[in-house]
């Protein structure tokens, strides 16, 4: 029984070193990341690539998802508190939940898991075809070449994203308050526009630059520590997409917590 | 085409040693390059060949030893203080590593637009010359997913000479090739030498090339240093393990070496 504790014990020991290791690592790399990207050669034909990956073919589905995330928000609210006449303030709960949280947890959870695992797979193949030993032999530096225009791309892009899907999901509660709940557009608008304000917006959008900023070292990291074949590729990216939504979700309530102090 | 060891050494091994895990791939290995020869690193799988030609450019660092490039010692330097002596040494990896999201151009023009001044018309003309060189005019806009296996190793080839480098490493140049292909890269591993005067390291398992390009052989045996001097010294030496080696002959169970790992 002692000994069978002892070797609980132990693994417990060893998968919490394990985790301090890689804290310390992806830490490290962020320092990496974040000094390469701070001093030139600028490869910023490589960030508009990324850009373009990262932000343009994201875009469908971070429409989609926060023009629904609008819709469902002001039917729910509406039809799951009929008798208190919520409907009237239906403008205020939306934009306000929407802008300062849904939205961007949410684009960050869709849009991460995408751009996340296209970044640890396509860094972990380099990784495990010597293509990232290659330019390591060729005295090129696979953090400012890999991992800074994703790094740059994302934290343009989430953010911008995160803006856009902010109207969508105002746009997506003013089609239910209008076709549903049979208010006006403009009863609508001017209810958001008196109650959203600009610290909800910099809230939500702040809070895009951090996720943006976990998700890519995290996915980076796994890429680039991807070991064993297509098999190894495969268990990197699961575990950027998994452990990037937890970063994001825990990281929320933290960053929530910060900006009401702001 | 037969210097003699006495000329001055461009890397000095000694003591190399090298641990994954419970396997000891590396268990005290000594050699020297000599400046401008071709030495031909036999062994086994799994004798520690490939291990010594990344640990040569600090592509991993030794776990104990020591090796020096032109006097200075460069075991476990930093990344940054590599670079120095990764643009004067070349390395020719087993698959190839081309950026497979790269083009056939971009690919060779990477080091150039990395280390060199070229730029426009100059560069393309630098990686045509490069291209015919390896026999392979006007596949500038192919991709390296396009190109056979020997195609690629002599892309490959191409972009290693781009910075003319002082020093060669292959590992494993042949491995998967028809004996024609094989005998073209080993053609164009004698034809570099000629050209460029650099120093050729190759590992290999292949026979047939070694007696092709080598100046004098090294065999590695269970990490370590079995036997190191000319191909005539090599069929003379009274080796059985060697012997059965140059062969291609069946281990016999008697000359198992206890500490050799298959």
């Amino acid at each position: 029984m002692a000994r069978w504790l002892g070797r609980v014990g132990s693994r417990f020991v060893g998968s919490g070193g394990r985790i301090a290791d890689q804290a310390g690592e992806l830490t490290i790399l962020a320092g990496r990341a974040l000094r390469a990207a701070a001093t030139p050669p600028w490869e910023t034909s490589a960030w508009i690539v990324q850009m373009e990956q990262i932000g343009v073919r994201s875009f469908a589905v971070a429409a989609i998802t926060t023009i629904f995330t609008g819709m469902v928000l002001a039917l729910q609210t509406a039809l799951a508190l009929p008798g208190l006449g919520v409907k009237y303030y239906i403008g205020t709960v939306v934009s306000k939940s929407t802008v300062r949280e849904l939205v961007p947890v949410l684009v960050a959870l869709i849009v991460g898991g995408r751009i996340g695992s296209g970044m640890t797979a396509e860094i972990g193949t380099m990784k495990v075809t010597e293509q990232v030993d290659a330019l390591r032999a060729m005295a090129a530096d696979p953090v400012r070449k890999l991992v800074v225009p994703k790094l740059v791309a994302a934290l343009v892009m989430l953010p911008v994203l995160t803006l856009v899907g902010d109207l969508l999901g105002i746009l997506g509660g003013l089609l239910i308050a209008v076709l549903q709940l049979k208010l006006t557009a403009s009863f609508y608008l001017n209810d958001v526009l008196t109650s959203l304000t600009l610290q909800d917006l910099a809230s939500g959008v702040g809070k895009s630059v951090f996720f943006a900023f976990f998700i890519t070292i995290v996915a980076c990291y796994n890429g680039l520590t991807a070991r064993g074949g297509a098999d190894g590729v495969g268990r990197a990216t699961t575990d950027t997409v998994v452990l990037a939504s937890i970063l994001i979700l825990v990281a929320d309530f933290f960053l929530t917590k910060l900006f009401y102090v702001l | 085409m037969n210097p003699k060891p006495a000329a001055s050494p461009l890397f000095e091994i000694r003591d190399l040693r090298k641990r994954y895990g419970a396997k000891e791939v590396l268990a005290g290995l000594d050699f020297d390059v000599v400046r401008g020869e071709c030495l031909v690193v036999l062994g086994r799988s799994g004798s520690g060949k490939s291990v010594t030609l990344r640990l040569l450019i600090g592509l991993e660092p030794p776990d104990s030893g020591s090796i020096r490039f032109e006097g200075r010692e460069i075991a476990g330097l930093a990344e940054a203080d590599l670079l120095p002596v990764r643009r004067r040494v070349a390395m020719l990896f087993q698959s190839g590593a081309l950026f497979d999201s790269m083009s056939v151009f971009d690919n060779l023009a990477f080091p150039l637009r990395e280390h060199g001044t070229l730029t426009g018309e100059a560069l393309a003309k630098r990686v045509a010359e490069l291209l015919a060189l390896v026999r392979l005019p006007g596949i500038e806009d192919k991709a390296p997913a396009d190109l056979s296996g020997g195609m690629r190793k002599r892309v490959a080839l191409a972009r290693a000479l781009a910075l003319e480098p002082e020093a060669l490493l292959f590992d494993e140049p042949t491995t998967g090739l028809d004996p024609m292909t094989s005998a073209s890269i080993a053609r164009l591993i004698r034809e570099t030498r000629q050209r460029l005067g650099s120093t050729v390291v190759v590992v290999t398992h292949d026979i047939a090339l070694a007696r092709n390009v080598a100046d004098r052989i090294a065999f590695l045996d269970g990490g370590r240093l079995r036997f190191l001097g000319t191909l005539a010294e090599a069929d003379a030496a009274d080796d059985s393990l060697l012997a059965d080696f140059l062969a291609g002959r069946e281990e016999p169970d008697h000359d198992v070496d206890p500490n050799r790992r298959a």
